[in-house]
C-alpha cells in the first residue's frame, strides 16, 4: 500500500517517462489513484466524483512538459486544483457597520466550539476589538464554567447569566448578551451554543431562535478536522437548519488529512476562514489554502519543493543537493544548511509535508516545531567539522560529548542522527524514483518504522489473561430504565457472556 | 443542486432499489456501485471496501444468489462477518481477586483524542454500575481542560457515584492513583478513570498518558481500557487506535455518536488490524443513551 499520492501516481504512471503527451489510458490509471487517494483523506464520495471528473478534463490533452514526469505534472495539477477549491473566495470576517458585530458559533458535539471561543476571542483582542463571550451552551455539563475559564485565560470578559446543566434558556441568554454588549460598548460578541446533531430537529430549532434573536453578522460553522464522510450529510442540516456564512476547521493539529475541508468548502460554497490547531488558545490561525490541499493530498511533493527551493537557495547549490541526495552523500552540513534554507521560506510543517519520503517519517514531522528545529541546529552545530561530513563516525562517547556540548539529552543526539540517516536513505530511493540524482531508485520504502517508538512511550507490559476476570457483561446488567438488556438474573457472576437482545439497542430511524 | 441528488441517491439506493442481478451469482455494474458506495459512505475507507466487495463477489457465486433479497442478505453476512461476533465484548469493570487473594476493584482506564465522549461515557458507564447495585468511584485524571473535573462531577452526581479530584493542574498519573487507591480502601466495586483529550500525535500528551496507566498498575492492574472513538470519525480512527494500543493497550473500543447520520465504519478497520473489539456505543447525551456493541444491529442500521 502506499500512503501518498504521490507514491501511488509514481507507481500508476511508472511506464510512462518519456511520452509526449498523457494518453486516456493514462489518466484513467491516475484518476483511480487519485479517488482513492482523496477517499483516503476523508474527501466525500460525491464530491471525490466531481473533484476527479474536473482533473481529467484538465489532464487531458495536457502537453507532458520537459522538466516534469507525468506523475509530476498530475501532482501538479491536482494541487492547483484543490488549492482553487479551497481558496476560492477567501475573505475576512465581516463586521457590522454599527457595532458590535455578533458571531455565532455552531456545529456538532466535541467539535471544538468552546475552545474555539476563546481562541476567537483572544484573536479578536489582538486585533484590536474588546470582544465579549456569551454563554449559551446550557446543555453540556459545565460547559458555562469551562468558558469562563477560557475567556479569563484569553484576558476577555464573559457573559453568563445562567448556569448550565439544562438550567436557563439559551435563546434568552443570548439575546441579553447581546444587549449587554451594546450597553457596554463592546464591539464583537461571541455567542457559544451547545453541540447539536444534525438530525436534532428541536436543537436545530433552537439554533434557528437564536439565530433570530440575535441577528448574527456571522454564523461560523465548526467542524473537527478528523471528520468523515458524514462532513457532507451534517454540514448540509447545519446549512439548510440554522445557515452558516463561514466555516472554522478544528484539531488540525492532529494527522488528520482533512478532507472534510474540500467536502465542506464545494458542498455549502462557505469560505473556511479559520483553521485551528492546537490547545493553547493561541493555536489559531486564519486559513491557508495551500498547506490543507498539500495536506490533504499527503504527498511530498517534490515539486513544489524543487520549486520554493530554487527561491531560497541558488540554483547550483539545489543542484548539488540534489545531486548528493540522489547519491547517498548528503552530509549533516547539508541537512543543517537546508534546514535553514527552508526555515527562510515558511512555517516549518508546511514544508516538511513536502519532503519526499516524508510519508514514513510523518508522526515525527508532526512533532518538529521551529523550537525543536532550534534544538537540532544546536546539535549540529555542537558537533566537529568532520562528524558533520560524516555522521557514521558519530559513536557512543561523540554523541556523550555533543549532548553534553549542546546542552541536551544523548537521547536527542541519537535520535537526531538515526533520523538522519532514515531521511537520507529515503530521499535517495524516493529521488530515484522521481527520476533525478543517481540513486537506486528501489520502490520498496517502507524502511523505517522502529524509530517511531524510539523514545521515551512507557513499555507496557502484555496484558496476560487471567482466569479470574472481573468482567462486566457485554450485555451490561439489567434493572435499567430505558435501551438496556434486562440481564439481572445473571449479575452474581463474575463475568458474564456477551450476549443481549439486539431488538434493545436503539439505533435512530431517520 | 447536482451533488446533493447524487448523494440523495447513493445513500437510498441501497435501502429501496432492489439490487440487480445478472444472473445467478452476479450483480450488474449499477448494483456494484451502489454496494461500494453504500460501504465508502459509511467510513469503511477504500481498502476495506475493496476487501469486502470481493469476499461478497466470492460469496454471491458460491451461494449462485438469484433474488435480490438474497444479494442483500448476503452482503449483510459478509459485513456482520467483518466484524467478528465471536469477539468476547465483555467489558471487565467488577471487582476481582488481586495477586495476594484480596478482592480489588474492577479498575477501567477511559482514553481518546478530543471532544470524542470519554467523560460522557465514563458518566453513562458508571450509571449503569451503580443502577446495578454497584459503588463506583471516578478518578477525575483530566487535570487539563477547563472545567473537565466539574464536568465529571457532575456526571457523578447523575450516576450517584463519588469523584476523587486533585489539585488544580495536578498530575494526572497521581490523581489516577489516589483514586484506585481510595476505591481499594473504601471496597468500591469499580474506578473509572477519565483522562484528558489528546492528539495521538502528541507524543508528550500520549507519554503522560502511558504514565497514568503504569502508575495505576503498581497498585492494581488496569482490567480494562477503552478508547473512545467518534462515529463521526473517518480514516483518522485507524492512526488513533494505533498509537492508543501501542501507549496503553487499549482492550476495548467504544463507539459514540451513533445518534447522528454518522455510520461509524471505520471501526471494521480497526477491529480487523488490532483485534480489539467495539465494546460499547453511545447514543446520545443522556445518562442512559449507552448500550452493548452488537454486529447484526450495527449492520443494519449502516444499510439502513
Ligand atoms: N449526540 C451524542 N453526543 C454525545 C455522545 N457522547 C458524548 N456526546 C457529546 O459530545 C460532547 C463531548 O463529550 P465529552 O464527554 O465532553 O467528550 P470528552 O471526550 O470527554 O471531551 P474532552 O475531555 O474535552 O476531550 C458533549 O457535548 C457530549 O454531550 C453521544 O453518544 N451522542
Ligand atoms: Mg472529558
Amino acid at each position: 500500500m502506499f500512503d501518498t499520492l504521490s507514491d501511488r501516481l509514481t507507481s500508476a504512471l511508472a511506464g510512462l517517462r518519456g511520452k509526449g503527451r498523457l494518453s486516456d489510458a493514462d489518466i484513467d490509471a491516475t484518476a483511480r489513484e487519485i479517488r482513492i487517494a482523496l477517499l483516503e483523506a476523508d474527501v466525500a464520495l460525491p464530491v471525490v466524483r466531481q473533484f476527479v471528473a474536473q482533473i481529467k478534463e484538465r489532464a487531458k490533452g495536457s502537453e507532458v512538459s520537459g522538466a516534469l514526469n507525468p506523475a509530476q505534472q498530475v501532482i501538479k495539477i491536482v494541487n492547483e486544483e484543490l488549492i482553487g477549491i479551497l481558496g476560492g473566495a477567501t475573505r475576512r470576517l465581516e463586521l457590522a457597520k454599527v457595532p458590535p458585530t455578533v458571531i455565532m458559533l455552531a456545529g456538532l458535539q466535541g467539535s471544538g466550539k468552546t475552545t474555539l471561543a476563546g481562541k476567537l476571542a483572544l484573536w479578536l483582542r489582538s486585533q484590536g476589538h474588546t470582544p465579549l463571550l456569551v454563554a449559551a451552551d446550557l446543555q453540556r455539563p459545565n460547559a458555562v464554567t469551562q468558558l469562563q475559564i477560557v475567556g479569563q485565560q484569553a484576558g476577555v470578559q464573559v457573559y453568563a447569566p445562567e448556569p448550565g446543566n439544562g438550567v436557563g434558556d439559551p435563546v434568552d441568554v443570548s439575546r441579553r448578551g447581546v444587549a449587554e454588549a451594546r450597553a457596554r460598548h463592546y464591539d464583537i460578541v461571541v455567542v457559544d451554543t451547545a453541540g447539536r446533531l444534525g438530525i436534532d430537529a428541536e436543537m436545530m430549532r433552537q439554533a434557528v431562535d437564536i439565530r433570530d434573536a440575535v441577528r448574527p453578522n456571522e454564523i461560523l460553522f465548526v467542524i473537527d478536522a478528523m471528520i468523515g464522510q458524514d462532513a457532507v450529510s451534517t454540514s448540509e442540516a447545519f446549512r439548510d437548519g440554522v445557515g452558516f456564512s463561514g466555516v472554522v476547521l478544528t484539531k488540525l493539529d492532529g494527522d488528520a488529512r482533512g478532507g472534510a475541508a474540500l467536502s465542506v468548502r464545494q458542498v455549502t460554497g462557505a469560505p473556511i476562514l479559520f483553521a485551528s490547531n492546537g490547545e493553547r488558545l493561541e493555536d489559531f490561525d486564519v486559513f491557508h489554502p495551500d498547506r490543507m490541499a498539500s495536506r490533504i493530498l499527503g504527498m511530498g511533493d517534490l515539486l513544489t519543493l524543487i520549486e520554493q527551493a530554487e527561491q531560497a537557495f541558488d540554483a547550483e547549490q539545489a543542484e548539488q543537493t540534489a545531486a548528493k541526495i540522489g547519491s547517498g552523500d548528503l552530509t549533516l552540513e547539508d541537512f543543517l544548511e537546508q534546514m535553514l534554507a527552508i526555515r527562510k521560506m515558511g512555517p516549518i510543517a508546511n514544508l516538511l509535508g513536502m519532503l519526499p519520503g516524508a510519508a514514513g517519517m510523518k508522526e515525527q514531522l508532526a512533532q518538529v516545531d521551529d523550537k525543536q528545529l532550534d534544538r537540532l541546529q544546536a546539535i549540529i552545530r555542537g558537533m566537529t567539522p568532520a562528524e558533520r561530513a560524516d555522521p557514521k563516525i558519530i559513536n557512543a562517547s561523540r554523541r556523550q560529548r555533543i549532548a553534553r556540548g549542546s546542552g541536551v539529552a544523548v537521547s536527542e543526539v541519537n535520535q537526531l542522527v538515526e533520523r538522519f540517516f532514515e531521511a537520507r536513505k529515503m530521499m535517495q530511493q524516493m529521488a530515484g524514483r522521481f527520476g533525478f540524482g543517481a540513486g537506486p531508485g528501489r520502490r520498496g520504502r517502507k524502511a523505517r518504522k522502529g524509530g517511531k517508538k524510539g523514545k521515551g512511550r512507557g513499555p507496557t507490559p502484555p496484558r496476560t489473561p487471567r482466569a479470574l476476570p472481573g468482567g462486566l457483561p457485554a450485555g451490561l446488567p439489567g434493572g435499567l430504565p430505558s435501551g438496556m438488556p434486562d440481564l439481572s438474573e445473571l449479575s452474581g457472576l463474575d463475568q458474564l457472556p456477551p450476549g443481549f437482545d439486539p431488538s434493545k439497542l436503539r439505533f435512530p430511524k431517520k | 443542486m447536482r451533488l446533493r441528488g447524487r448523494l440523495a441517491k447513493s445513500r437510498s439506493a441501497f435501502g429501496q432499489s432492489l439490487l440487480g442481478l445478472l444472473g445467478a451469482g452476479d450483480l450488474d455494474e449499477d448494483s456494484w456501485t451502489d454496494v461500494e458506495d453504500t460501504l465508502l459512505l459509511a467510513d469503511l475507507g477504500a481498502a476495506t471496501t475493496t476487501e469486502i466487495v470481493d469476499r461478497l463477489r466470492a460469496e454471491l457465486a458460491a451461494r449462485a444468489v438469484r433474488t435480490a433479497e438474497q444479494a442483500r442478505a448476503a452482503l449483510r453476512d459478509v459485513l456482520i462477518e467483518a466484524l467478528r461476533p465471536e469477539l468476547d465484548r465483555a467489558v471487565r469493570a467488577l471487582p476481582h481477586n488481586g495477586a495476594d487473594g484480596v478482592s480489588v476493584p474492577g479498575v477501567v482506564l477511559i482514553a481518546g483524542v478530543n471532544g470524542t465522549g470519554k467523560t460522557t461515557t465514563t458518566g453513562k458507564l458508571a450509571r449503569v454500575l451503580v443502577a446495578d447495585g454497584r459503588r463506583v468511584l471516578l478518578g477525575a485524571a483530566d487535570t487539563f481542560r477547563a472545567a473537565a473535573v466539574e464536568q465529571l462531577s457532575t456526571w457523578g452526581e447523575r450516576a450517584g457515584a463519588e469523584v476523587v479530584r486533585g489539585a488544580e493542574g495536578a498530575d494526572p498519573a497521581s490523581v489516577a492513583f489516589d483514586a484506585v487507591k481510595r476505591g481499594s480502601v473504601d471496597g468500591v466495586d469499580t474506578v473509572l478513570i477519565d483522562t484528558a483529550g489528546r492528539l495521538h500525535t502528541k507524543t508528550g500528551l500520549m507519554d503522560e498518558l502511558g504514565k497514568v496507566k503504569r502508575v495505576i498498575s503498581k497498585q492494581t492492574e488496569v482490567d480494562e481500557v477503552l478508547l473512545v472513538l467518534d462515529a463521526t470519525t473517518g480514516q483518522n480512527g485507524i492512526m488513533q487506535a494505533r498509537v492508543f494500543r501501542e501507549v496503553v493497550d487499549i482492550t476495548g473500543i467504544v463507539l459514540t455518536k451513533l445518534d447522528g447520520t454518522a455510520k461509524g465504519g471505520i471501526v471494521f478497520h480497526v477491529q480487523r488490524e488490532l483485534g480489539v473489539p467495539v465494546k460499547l456505543v453511545g447514543l446520545g447525551e443522556g445518562v442512559d443513551d449507552l448500550a452493548p456493541f452488537e454486529p447484526a444491529a450495527f449492520v443494519d442500521a449502516l444499510l439502513d
